[in-house]
C-alpha cells in the first residue's frame, strides 16, 4: 500500500508500522518551548525529573516571541525561569530579540525536509511550508518530549485538495488561503493532514507557503503539505539549511480520506470577518467598512515579501491620520532585509509603527490589541471573540490592510 | 474497575438561543491575558471567562461537574491551561462530537477523561442532556446512562493509549510505567 507524506514522514520517526489511524510512538527532530508554555515546561520537567538530563540537549530549545521582551514582570519572571533552566542543561535560547520560532526553526536549517519538530505553538505546523511534520503541543507533552525525546501520535489520515485556475492577479497567497478556510471550515480536513496540489500552489514561494501552512490550524487541520514545487523554492529553502531540498512526496497508490477539487478561477481579494477565520467574504462585500487600525505581521505574514508587498502600496501615500499601522516583522533576519531593502524607512515615512521582531497580535501584552468599539484589520490569523480585545478584527492580505488603513476604511489597493 | 466509571452533573454549553456552541476556542475557555500563570490551583476561576454567555462558569461549577459542548471543542492554540482550569474546577470530564487536535492530546496528558458523543444535537433535542442531569459512563467501553432520566446513552470509548494515560493518571506517570 502506497504511503501519503505523513505516513511517510512519520515512518522515519518510528518502529511501529505508521498508518493512519494508528497510534504510533514518534521521534522527534527537535523540541521546543516558548515564553508561553515554557515556565510550565520547566515545572513539569522539575517536578516529574528533577535534574537529571534531557534527552539531547542538542535537539532541545527555547524560542521567546510572544511577549517580547517582556511586557508585564510575570513574563520577565517566566522567561528568565526558562533561561535559568537552560543554562542549567545547556540549551540554546533563541531569546526575545529573534523573533516567531516556528520561523526562526526555518532561517536556522533546524526545520528540515521530512524531519519532526514539536512546541508549545499551535502555529507549529508553519513547518509544513519546507515539508517538515511541525505539530504544537502542550506543556505536559512537551516537558516528556524534553526529557524522552519521543511523543504518541495518532497517524492522521489525508485529505487531497487539488486548486484548479488562476485567481486574478490582485490576489496573494492570504486571499487564497482565507478562501480555503471558508470552503473547507473546521470540518473538511479536521484533524486531518492536507495535501495542496496545483499551478497556484506550486508557484508559492516560501513566504506564501508559510501564509497557507499557518492557517491550517483554523482550519482543524494537522498539517498540510505543498508538494510540488519549483526551482526557486528549492533554492530559498537551501540557503537556510544548507541541503538539497528533496521534500517527501505521496505514493501515487496512497490512501486518502477524501480528495476535494477547488476551483479558484479568478479569485478576488477575500477578508474574513468577525467572528471566526473561516467566516469569509469578498472584499467587494465588506469594501467600506470603517477602521481604526491595521496589524501587518504574525507567523502568517510576517516575512519580507509581505512587508515589501505593503510598501508598494504606501510608498507613495501616507496612512490615514486617524489610524494606527501597526508592523511586527516576523524574526531578526526579517527586520534586517526591511531594514536593508528602504522597506522599513518607507513604512516609517507612510506613518506606520514598527516595532521590534515577534509574534504581535495574539495575546494580552503583544502590540496589535482592540479596545471596545475599535476595528482592526490584520494579517494574523485568528479573530475570535475577545482574542485580541473588545474590538472587532477583519483578516486580509499585507496589501488589503496597507490600502485599507491609507482609505481608513477597507479597501484594495485599486481603490486608491 | 471502579475508576473506570464516571459519573457527575452536566453542564450543556448552550448559547443564548439554546444552540449547542461549536468551535469554542481557547481564548473562550481561558483568555490569553492569563497565560502567565503556572500554578494549576489559580487557572479554575478563568475557566469560560470568554464565553459568551458562560463568564461566571466557575462560580457555578461544582466539583464532580462534567461539561458538554459542540464540536471542535478547544480549537486555537496549543495551551494547557485551557485544560487545567477544568481540573482545578474538578471537572469530572468533557463530551463533545470532537475536540481539536492539541486540545485532545492536553486533556488525555493530563487525565481528564475526553469523550466523543455522536448526534450530540439530537441528543439535545430529544432532551436527552438538560444541565443538571446526571449522568455516569464507563471510559472504557463508553456505555453511558442519563440518570436522571433513566436513558441509555452510548459515548465513544476511550482509545487504547488515552486509556493507559487514564489508568496511570498522566503521561508522565504513564512513561514511567514503560522504562
Amino acid at each position: 500500500m502506497g504511503q501519503t507524506i505523513i505516513e511517510k514522514i512519520i515512518q522515519l520517526h518510528s518502529k511501529d508500522e505508521a498508518v493512519s489511524g494508528r497510534i504510533v510512538w514518534m521521534d522527534l527532530d527537535i523540541r521546543s518551548a516558548r515564553d508561553f508554555g515554557g515556565p510550565n515546561v520547566v515545572k513539569h520537567y522539575e517536578r516529574e525529573y528533577g535534574d537529571s538530563p534531557l534527552a539531547d540537549k542538542s535537539k532541545t530549545f527555547f524560542t521567546f516571541d510572544l511577549c517580547a521582551p517582556a511586557s508585564s514582570l510575570k513574563y520577565a519572571d517566566n522567561q528568565q525561569a526558562c533561561r535559568d533552566f537552560a543554562r542549567r542543561h545547556g540549551i540554546e535560547v533563541f531569546d526575545v530579540d529573534r523573533g516567531i520560532g516556528s520561523h526562526v526553526l526555518i532561517e536556522e536549517g533546524l526545520a528540515r525536509p521530512g524531519s519532526t519538530i514539536v512546541g508549545t505553538d499551535s502555529h507549529m505546523n508553519v513547518l509544513g511550508a519546507v515539508g517538515c511534520f511541525g505539530q504544537g503541543m502542550g506543556d505536559v507533552d512537551i516537558a516528556f518530549a524534553f526529557k524522552t525525546g519521543t511523543t504518541w501520535f495518532e497517524v492522521p489520515e489525508s485529505v487531497k485538495v487539488v486548486l484548479k485556475g488562476k485567481p486574478s492577479a490582485v490576489t496573494d497567497a492570504k486571499d487564497l488561503t482565507l478562501f480555503l478556510g471558508k470552503e473547507l471550515g473546521t470540518k473538511k480536513i479536521a484533524l486531518r493532514s492536507a495535501e495542496f496540489y496545483g499551478e497556484t500552489v506550486k508557484d508559492l514561494g516560501l513566504a506564501g507557503r508559510i501564509t497557507l501552512c499557518s492557517m491550517i490550524t483554523e482550519m482543524a487541520g494537522i498539517i498540510g503539505f505543498i508538494p510540488e514545487y519549483g526551482a526557486e523554492l528549492a533554492g530559498e529553502i537551501k540557503r537556510f539549511s544548507g541541503q538539497a531540498f528533496s521534500p517527501a512526496s505521496a505514493d501515487k497508490d496512497a490512501l486518502y480520506a477524501d480528495s476535494l477539487k477547488l476551483d479558484v478561477t479568478g479569485l478576488p481579494p477575500q477578508v474574513a470577518v468577525p467572528p471566526s477565520p473561516n467566516s469569509v467574504k469578498s472584499l467587494a462585500e465588506v469594501r467600506g467598512t470603517r477602521i481604526d487600525s491595521g496589524f501587518i505581521g504574525s507567523c502568517t505574514n510576517g516575512r519580507t515579501e509581505d512587508f515589501a508587498r505593503a510598501a508598494e502600496i504606501l510608498r507613495i501615500r501616507k496612512v490615514k491620520k486617524s489610524v494606527m499601522l501597526k508592523v511586527v516583522p516576523a524574526t531578526r533576519r526579517v527586520y534586517e532585509e526591511l531594514l536593508k531593502r528602504g522597506i522599513l524607512k518607507t513604512l516609517f515615512e507612510s506613518g506606520a509603527i514598527v516595532v521590534n521582531p515577534g509574534c504581535g497580535g495574539c495575546a494580552e501584552g503583544h502590540v496589535g490589541l482592540t479596545g471596545k468599539g475599535e476595528t482592526q484589520i490584520s494579517t494574523g490569523n485568528r479573530n475570535f471573540p475577545g482574542k485580541q480585545g473588545k474590538g472587532r478584527t477583519y483578516l486580509a492580505s499585507p496589501a488589503v490592510v496597507a490600502a485599507s488603513c491609507v482609505a481608513g476604511e477597507i479597501a484594495g489597493p485599486e481603490d486608491l | 474497575m471502579e475508576k473506570d466509571i464516571r459519573q457527575g452533573r452536566i453542564w450543556v454549553l448552550l448559547d443564548k438561543d439554546g444552540k449547542i456552541i461549536e468551535d469554542i476556542d481557547t481564548d473562550q475557555i481561558y483568555h490569553n491575558a492569563h497565560l502567565h500563570i503556572t500554578d494549576i490551583a489559580e487557572m479554575g476561576q478563568f475557566a469560560l471567562g470568554n464565553l459568551e454567555g458562560w463568564t461566571d462558569f466557575p462560580k457555578k461549577c461544582q466539583g464532580g461537574n462534567i461539561i458538554i459542548a459542540g464540536r471542535n471543542f478547544g480549537a486555537g492554540s496549543s495551551r494547557q491551561q485551557a485544560v487545567d482550569c477544568f481540573i482545578a474546577l474538578k471537572v469530572n470530564a468533557l463530551l463533545a462530537p470532537s475536540f481539536s487536535a492539541i486540545y485532545f492530546r492536553n486533556a488525555v496528558n493530563s487525565g481528564l477523561p475526553v469523550l466523543g458523543v455522536r448526534d450530540l444535537e439530537s441528543l439535545i433535542a430529544g432532551k436527552k442532556f438538560v444541565t443538571g442531569d446526571v449522568i455516569r459512563f464507563d471510559v472504557k467501553t463508553g456505555q453511558a446512562e442519563n440518570l436522571s432520566r433513566g436513558i441509555p446513552l452510548k459515548l465513544e470509548p476511550m482509545s487504547s493509549v488515552q486509556y493507559e494515560i487514564f489508568k496511570a493518571g498522566d503521561l508522565f506517570k504513564y512513561g514511567k510505567t514503560l522504562t
